[in-house]
């Protein structure tokens, strides 16, 4: 590592503490060089990694929460949490293309306000399964979330309902629905569609679970064992089909739609 | 309650008393009478907290016991085991079959051993779903009584797939070709609570509370101190009141006197009342369309600005 101050700082790995620059992260698909860390990953890099260059369309881009429970210092922190991300709302949805293949793909953002999912998530989530269902379009949907938002009182609480009941109609309409699980992925995202994919992948490594680790802990007043909510813990668990490292996820997500394709029922056949 | 009504009533007798002797003390006045409200708008919502909490509020069974004849228990969800968490049943009700699925809290401490102070895991709402799948075959409505903290937040609840479980239950629980009426009892407890709580009709009992998170959970991450759950309690807006208000719940049943503990049977007589009512009404409807209309009811649940036109 070089001492000298003109040149940017270069953080180090948190599992291997070897340190890259940026650039070397993102040319790496943000994961760590050396020992393969899985740093989170903003939509806006996701996106351009998954969908084929210039064939996202953003659907709903201009949703924005309201402040339903009147809660003091809601809008304040929308606001910050808008500066920080720098999106409107913890999720992007939109038609693409992958590998060729039409897809609707939803990205959420751990970086606004943890992700959380309040009336816009819910919204823009559902809206993303409904037209899916709809038009017989495969629903991808990059999962990483804290939680309900629960500044939205019981209407995030609701959220939960809408977006399982709109996954529903992708089980009728036999459309594909697959997830990825990214670090971290817990409470009511993980209780209603995150869990709801024909496929479930995950990340390597991702924390998965309905409570998190310190609720957990300060229920049973003991530490959690290593590994305990990781990737790997859930597939070793029968909650997880596949972990797919993020360099091999695009080719995958085009394999699984050829894989599922011929699936869904001609509507002569439904009628019967 | 008292204290700020005595207050309240001593602030209208000043305002009188400064208004005819000629004395301008309106503003300041007004700031206290604020402050009473606020302080009145806290008690009384922590005292609907305590209520739906209270120690001799009856639990699910004691008003199965009370509404339903012949009410014999099933068990177990066919994977793992049996939580006695949820209970869950067949029932008649006024005559008609119901299946009935509700959270139960346990009355004494060997008892709450046994139920885990109604908190849920995931073999509680797969069971739920199969009874509730059950149901739909039979042509039976189902009612559930919602009354838990939450889900179970426990090891063995995660390894078993907790999520998963309240998930599938949401989206089954929004196709099934059966009336579904739910009534929330006492502690409406985020996702835990919803696990069994999607279906054409929600009810709530006065005091109950239904709420994303504890209002002691709320209180330490949101305004950072445990102590000010008295004040979450209010912010999230969690009575059966509010619930209305934002039409999240379509009615709100009445508790006798001092609470649905002061008279469990007349608490029960009111709402098998509208249980018959609402059953009468719901089981003439086509099955599909009930299903229909309560997605739409589902999908329409938020507040948002749509932004400018696509």
């Amino acid at each position: 590592m070089s001492d000298d101050p003109t040149l940017p700082a270069k953080p180090a790995c948190p599992a291997c503490a070897t340190a890259y620059s940026a650039q070397e992260l993102a040319a790496a698909l943000r994961t760590c060089p050396s020992c393969g860390h899985h740093y989170r990953m903003e939509p806006s890099d996701r996106i351009a990694y998954i969908a084929d260059p210039g064939s996202f369309k953003e659907f709903s881009a201009n949703l924005r929460s309201l402040n339903p429970i009147d809660l003091v210092g809601y809008e304040e922190k929308l606001s910050e949490a808008e500066a920080k991300a720098r999106m409107k709302e913890a999720v992007i949805t939109g038609s693409c293309t992958i590998e060729g293949r039409p897809a609707i793909l939803g990205v959420m953002s751990f970086n606004f306000m943890g992700g959380s999912m309040g009336s816009v998530v819910g919204e823009k989530v559902a809206r993303a399964l409904l037209k899916g269902a709809r038009e017989r379009v495969p629903v991808i949907i990059y999962a990483t979330s804290g939680g309900a938002r629960m500044q939205e009182g019981i209407f995030s609480l609701m959220q939960m309902a809408k977006t399982s009941a709109a996954a529903a109609e992708l089980d009728k309409a036999g459309v594909p629905f697959f997830v990825v699980l990214c670090d971290p992925t817990t409470g009511g995202v993980t209780a209603s569609f995150a869990m709801l994919g024909d496929v479930t992948i995950a990340e390597p490594k991702a924390l998965i679970g309905f409570a998190g680790p310190r609720v957990i802990e300060g229920t049973i007043r003991q530490t959690l064992p290593e590994g305990f909510q990781r990737a790997e813990f859930q597939l070793e668990h029968g909650f997880v089909d596949i972990i797919v490292p993020r360099s091999e996820q695009k080719a995958m997500l085009a394999r699984l739609i050829d894989l599922h394709k011929g699936s869904a029922p001609s509507k002569d056949e439904e009628k019967e | 309650m008292k204290a700020s009504k005595d207050l309240a009533s001593a602030l209208e007798r000043l305002r009188k008393l400064a208004s005819e002797s000629g004395l301008d003390i309106g503003d300041e006045l007004g700031s206290v009478e604020a402050k009473v409200k606020a302080s009145s708008k806290t008690e009384s919502t922590w005292r609907r907290v305590e209520l739906a909490r209270h120690p001799d509020r009856p639990y699910s069974l004691d008003y199965i016991s009370r509404i339903f004849d012949d009410f014999t228990e099933f068990h177990g969800d066919r994977y793992h085991g049996d939580d006695q968490a949820i209970v869950g049943g067949i029932g008649f009700l006024a005559g008609r079959p119901v299946t009935i699925i509700a959270n139960q809290k346990g009355r004494n401490l060997k008892e709450n051993m046994r139920r885990n102070h109604g908190m849920a895991s995931p073999e509680g709402y797969r069971k739920a779903l199969r009874l509730a799948k059950q149901a739909e075959k039979f042509h039976r409505p189902i009612v559930t009584f919602v009354d838990t903290s939450g889900a179970y937040p426990g090891i063995e609840a995660e390894e078993r797939g907790i999520g998963e479980a309240i998930a599938r239950n949401l989206r089954e629980f929004s196709q099934l070709k059966t009336p579904i009426i739910c009534v929330i009892i006492g502690e409406g407890g985020s996702g835990g609570a919803l696990g069994i709580c999607v279906g054409d009709k929600i009810y709530m009992l006065e005091n109950a509370v239904y709420s994303v998170i504890s209002p002691e959970g709320c209180a330490s991450i949101l305004l950072r101190d445990a102590t000010k759950a008295k004040d979450a309690a209010v912010m999230l807006r969690i009575t059966s009141a509010d619930l209305l208000e934002f039409k999240v719940v379509n009615g709100v049943i009445a508790e006798p006197g001092e609470g649905a503990h002061a008279d469990p049977d007349k608490a029960a007589a009111i709402i098998k009342e509208t249980l018959v009512r609402e059953l009468d009404d719901l089981c003439t409807r086509n099955p599909s369309v009930l299903v229909r209309y309560r997605n739409q009811k589902i999908l329409k649940v938020g507040h948002w600005n749509e932004g400018e036109a696509e």
